[in-house]
């Protein structure tokens, strides 16, 4: 978040400050936890991210600019954990069939209900970038341009990668061709993996906050 | 931060359900765990 070459001096917080800055960091859990949920599915290790996205946050809160968003300055912490365990762990998304089926109810007045036990488990197919793609912008609602920040990349390149996610999903659920597992799927492990040596060659990762 | 919970004109029907995958987390307590380690933060006096 520097401006040019210059080096910004970091101002002392007051214990007003960091009143705010909690206050406002705890009204983002919920948010956080969905959206480490819809990138590694796996609800105890979502929140494992998001109790280490905590502690840096609360680490890096000289670095927060008041007024400014504090969840898409979280989110960018929170993607960057996650992007760093993947690469440690080969950690990926992982589908939770006990959550998927307690949340599989249909939507009053809805003839044919849509299976979000599906859609989860098609979601998590996705190579990583597009499924954060989609996340922020179709379910978190941030704009390209605040999810481009997020990410740390183009704006043309955060909708690209919306519209192959929502191809690629509108495909499989028409077709009927979702897998059983993701984690299971020798399709969806390879373009995982492949995004991942594209983030190690030192592409994707967003500086913000780093 | 609420969205309707109906797809957009010309939006496949998937989409609400990828918000309401996201929204049913927001709707989740939130477990104590966190609770536990926001109130830990403090005692930590915010390097």
């Amino acid at each position: 978040m520097t401006k040019g070459s210059q080096t910004r001096e970091l101002p002392v917080r007051s214990d007003d400050d960091k009143r705010d800055f909690k206050r406002e960091l705890t009204q983002v859990v919920p948010h956080l936890r969905a959206f480490a949920r819809g990138l590694c599915g796996r609800p105890d290790m979502a929140d494992d991210l998001v109790q280490e996205t905590l502690l840096k946050a609360w680490a890096a809160q000289q670095r927060f600019e008041p007024g400014t968003s504090m969840r898409a300055w979280t989110f960018v912490i929170l993607r960057n954990a996650y992007l760093t365990d993947m690469r440690r762990n080969r950690f990926r998304g992982e589908y939770d069939e006990t959550v998927a089926e307690r949340i599989l109810t249909a939507p009053a007045g809805q003839e044919e209900p849509i299976h979000l036990s599906d859609l989860h488990r098609a979601l998590l197919t996705l190579p990583p970038e597009r499924r954060e793609a989609l996340l922020l912008v179709g379910a978190g609602g941030f704009s390209y341009e605040e999810a481009a920040n997020i990410c740390g990349c183009a704006v043309g390149t955060i909708k690209s990668r919306v519209g192959r996610a929502r191809a690629a999903l509108s495909s499989m659920i028409q077709d009927g061709n979702i897998p059983d597992r993701a984690i299971d799927d020798p399709t969806a492990h390879r373009a995982i993996l492949e995004e991942l040596d594209e983030v190690a060659a030192g592409r994707g990762e967003s500086a913000a906050t780093r | 931060m609420s969205k309707p919970d109906v797809a957009k004109e010309g939006e496949p029907e998937w989409t609400t359900g990828l918000r309401r995958l996201y929204d049913s987390v927001l709707d989740e307590p939130m477990p104590d765990a966190f609770a536990d380690l926001l109130a830990k933060l403090d005692k930590d006096g915010g390097r």
